[in-house]
């Protein structure tokens, strides 16, 4: 009996004692002098390490730790961890996203160095702003040249545009309920028109043309460049993304202008909040990485003399729609309710 | 010489007792202590305010919670009957026929359970989606027909995927435990094949297919993977949770539909305890295995149907190592081996793999001895019956529970420095709270998670085994763990290793749980199969998801060779003359 009882003792002692050790056997690396901060992010993972590169040049001591996911399980895993912060940075983060945080109380202002160079409707106007934009991304149309070509449709160019009875059953759409790309166009829809009534309007008759909402930002668009859906309402570094990775993809922005959102960073509040924290924050809106950033964002929180990216509109802050983020934050549960009366309970299948 | 066994019986029932409540608290802080906090939620709103019953009763307000709610009840009924269906001839012909090249039919059994799920959604729409092979006719060579993936279809069959091999395994196990001399029985009083089926094979298995029923069902009604890829606007309760949680980080409304999920599964038990009060075990000690005679007929519709099973399954996987190969499906297919050079795409080149790999690993080792031991305490002995039945409940919810919902719990249980004590100004320290951040908890959420399917695994196969072999023992004094080593477990092998597979090869795919939990240094490759995808590298995504099959597959070969020699041994066990 005692072999077997230790046996069994033993397997739960060895179990949670080997997950530990094997991770120091994998990193070899012992907390040792080496500052280390972990930054929770939602940007492009292709894109993480070209950005981090002066970084770790001119902090060989800190290191990085990088937790990547989509806006949404971002923001979850910040919430569900609320009470015990594991992040110290959030960095290219939903500014929407970060309201939300904000509102729970999970956020410390900061002022990082070089504040003054971010474009103020980029940031908190606070003092110690909550948040801090780094670019800002716009909505899009991607248009699939070949399948809109076989089905004998016309290009797209403006919100208008997609209401045309020839586009029924050809667009698929961001489901403003499980992705903020899909909410800022709604919203961005909302507020640009005379009226919200007339919002509503305008989502009715788009309504009637949407063959799919689908469940994530970027998928419309990588619907449309495998040719599943010959228009994808999706957002602009994407559409772009997808014609220079030679897709046969036509990206669109919508004459009325692009609803848009900015992503921002952010000092989680904490009990030791760690200097390196606050040196990376100092960083992330430098002129150096803001002109990484400026490769493939049209527009920047800080001005750079980077030329405009490939396939982007030539004027990009023109681009943009009237958004008021607050507008958006406050309401956002509002017009989900009313967006989800209006066309989720009836999507059932033809 | 009285007394002393007296006292050696009392202590064997202490020792019982003591272990028998040390698993019941193990299994309380591994499933239900961390579930309170987040169902708690569901009575609050997001600031922690108590509201009583107003999300539930919001919830059933709005009007697309009928739709969601009747969708699920569609999906889980259809997949339901289609992967118990296919699963159980599977099954069937690989235990009760000379099915031939049986050893590949086995080995391929579960090849769909290998593929990451976002690697099936590429794949199906590979095949059937708007530009799929089939739908546009092999690039036009062929009249194409288009099956409507995105919607009720695509959910269907993503879900056969998923839930057949889960039937299959439980199926296996139910008709490998088998008595030849009933058959012998039979025969002598010339009862036709129906018949023998009818009535022996049919009753033998009823626990294991009423299993069956219920995990197909469950599954089929709490995942959200495959509606999520393939959906469409075909909303269940799964995306609903998906849509409160992630889109809108409503986690009291998240809390709120998984209750709903629940009821089903709590049914299910309810059900399932009633059903199998008047159970018989199947072996005994004099029974003989069963040995299937040469049919041609019965073995050349059994081949053509596993076949076809098998076809449909390697031919999405086939899409799926295609797609990695491909550059611009399906404007520009030329190929290369580009896309297996992980360095270039997420930054972490090959180590997402291993982590995964070690992760997997531990969790088959831990998970199967913690589900066999507990599946064994609760099956074969009689004290503290209550607390035995409450391990077999809360064993049962972890399948009801969707992964994200699991994963959210885990973080609020598991990163809680301490817990206050109510009324007194005192503070516990939360000794699980070690384990946030390490792999320990990556291979805990994984062992719970994937603990219902393991754990009625286990039972079906101990409920098989006569408890004479314990009531004999008991009289030979000699102590439970004598037998238990020495009977139990050798008799159950096949099924212990196949639950440390099943254990292996979940935990290679497996996204929902983990995206949550997984620690800053620890990326694992399920997660960066997610991320590759969002950053449009299909093929990438693709590429990763051909090394999991891969890998699944060769350990599924390990088991093969270890379980062929082990079921001679099991089976020396049964009937010792036979050697």
């Amino acid at each position: 009996m005692k072999k077997l009882f230790s046996f069994v003792m033993g397997a739960a002692v060895i179990g949670t004692a080997l997950a530990p050790s094997a991770n120091a056997w994998w990193w070899g690396k012992k907390g040792s002098e080496k500052a280390s901060i972990t930054v929770y992010t939602a940007l492009e993972d292709d894109q993480i390490p070209n950005y981090l590169k002066s970084f770790e040049r001119d902090y060989p001591n800190i290191e990085v730790n990088i937790v990547r996911d989509s806006t949404g399980i971002v923001t979850a895993k910040l919430l569900a961890e609320a009470e015990n912060p594991q992040a110290d940075v959030v960095w290219g983060l939903a500014a929407s996203s970060l309201l939300v945080a904000n509102d729970r109380g999970l956020i410390q202002g900061y002022a990082p160095k070089g504040l003054s160079n971010v474009k103020p409707s980029f940031r908190d106007p606070a003092k110690k702003p909550s948040w801090v934009g780094i670019d800002s991304w716009i909505s899009a149309f991607c248009v699939n040249k070949i399948e809109a070509q076989k089905k004998g449709l016309s290009i797209p160019k403006s919100w208008a545009d997609l209401t045309k009875p020839e586009y029924k059953g050809h667009i698929v759409m961001s489901n403003p309920a499980s992705s903020g790309t899909g909410y800022l166009s709604v919203a961005s829809r909302l507020q640009n028109l005379p009226s919200e009534e007339d919002g509503w309007n305008y989502l009715d008759a788009l309504h009637t043309n949407i063959a799919q909402y689908m469940h994530s930002g970027s998928k419309p668009c990588k619907a449309a460049g495998k040719g599943e859906y010959p228009i994808g309402v999706s957002f602009g570094y994407r559409a772009v993304k997808q014609v220079n990775m030679g897709q046969p993809i036509e990206a669109v922005f919508p004459k009325e202008g692009s609803g848009w959102d900015v992503e921002a960073n952010a000092l989680i509040k904490k009990d030791k909040i760690k200097p390196a924290a606050k040196t990376f924050l100092d960083w992330a809106i430098s002129p150096e990485v803001s002109r990484e950033y400026a490769k493939s964002f049209a527009i920047t929180a800080v001005e750079t003399d980077v030329p405009l990216p490939k396939g982007f509109p030539s004027n990009p802050e023109k681009q943009l729609a009237k958004n008021d983020l607050q507008w958006a934050a406050v309401n956002r549960e509002r017009i989900l309710a009313e967006w989800a009366k209006r066309y989720d309970g009836k999507s059932a299948p033809k | 010489m009285y007394f002393k066994k007296n006292l050696n019986k009392s202590f064997n029932i202490l020792l019982l007792k003591i272990l028998i409540i040390f698993v019941f608290i193990l299994v309380s802080f591994f499933i239900i202590i961390p579930l309170l906090p987040l169902f708690l939620k569901s009575f609050s709103d997001n600031k922690n305010n108590f509201i009583g019953l107003e999300n539930f009763i919001n919830y059933i307000q709005n009007p697309s919670l009928t739709q969601s709610f009747i969708n699920s009840l569609k999906v889980a009924l259809t997949t339901t009957f289609f992967s118990v269906l296919i699963g159980f001839i599977y099954a069937y012909a690989l235990t009760r026929t000379r099915l031939p090249f049986k050893k590949f039919f086995n080995t391929f059994s579960l090849f769909s359970l290998y593929i990451p799920p976002l690697a099936v959604a590429i794949g199906l729409i590979y095949i059937f989606g708007k530009q799929g092979l089939i739908t546009q006719g092999f690039f036009g060579t062929i009249p194409g027909f288009d099956i409507n993936l995105y919607g009720f279809n695509g959910i269907i069959i993503g879900e056969i995927f998923y839930c057949f091999p889960q039937a299959l395994i439980i199926l296996v196990s139910a008709l490998n435990l088998s008595d030849q001399r009933l058959y012998e029985a039979a025969e002598s009083l010339k009862a036709s094949p129906l018949r023998k089926f009818l009535t022996i094979t049919l009753p033998n298995i009823k626990y294991g297919l009423m299993n069956s029923f219920f995990i197909c069902f469950i599954l089929s009604f709490t995942d959200f993977g495959v509606p999520k890829v393939v959906g469409g606007n075909f909303n269940v309760l799964a995306t609903d949770i998906y849509k409160q949680v992630v889109g809108q980080q409503n986690f009291a409304m998240g809390a709120t539909i998984s209750i709903y999920l629940l009821v089903p599964s709590i049914l299910a038990f309810l059900i399932d305890k009633n059903f199998q009060k008047n159970e018989a075990s199947l072996i005994s000690g004099k029974s003989i295995p069963f040995k299937p005679r040469k049919n041609l007929i019965v073995d050349s519709i059994m081949f053509i149907f596993c076949s076809l099973i098998l076809i449909l399954v390697i031919g999405v996987f086939s899409s799926i190592v295609l797609a990695s190969l491909i550059k611009i499906w399906p404007y520009d297919i030329s190929l290369s081996l580009q896309n297996f050079r992980f360095s270039n795409v997420a930054g972490n080149g090959y180590e997402p793999y291993f982590n995964t790999v070690f992760m997997s690993i531990y969790t088959a080792i831990f998970g199967t001895i913690f589900v066999f031991f507990t599946a064994y305490l609760v099956e074969k002995f009689k004290p503290l019956k209550k607390i035995r039945m409450l391990i077999y409940f809360f064993s049962t919810l972890p399948i009801a529970i969707p992964g994200l919902v699991l994963g959210l719990s885990y973080i609020l249980f598991f990163n809680k420095p301490s817990f206050s004590v109510p009324f007194l100004d005192f503070q516990i320290f939360n000794p699980f709270s070690l384990l946030y951040g390490t792999m320990g908890i990556l291979v805990l959420a994984n062992i719970i998670h994937f603990f219902t399917v393991c754990f009625i695994s286990a039972t079906t196969t101990l409920k098989q085994i006569d408890k004479e072999f314990e009531e004999v023992s008991e009289s030979l004094k000699v102590p439970f763990y004598k037998t238990f080593l020495r009977i139990t477990i050798p008799l159950s092998l096949p099924t212990i290793l196949e639950i440390g597979s099943y254990y292996f090869v979940n935990s290679m795919i497996t996204v929902s749980a983990i995206i949550f939990l997984y620690p800053a240094k620890i990326p694992v490759s399920s997660v960066s199969i997610v991320n590759m995808d969002d950053a449009g590298d299909t093929a990438s995504a693709a590429a990763m998801s051909t090394l999991i099959v891969l890998t699944s597959l060769f350990v599924r070969l390990i088991y093969e060779f270890t379980s062929r020699n082990v079921s001679k041994k099991s089976s020396v066990w049964i009937n010792p003359l036979e050697t």
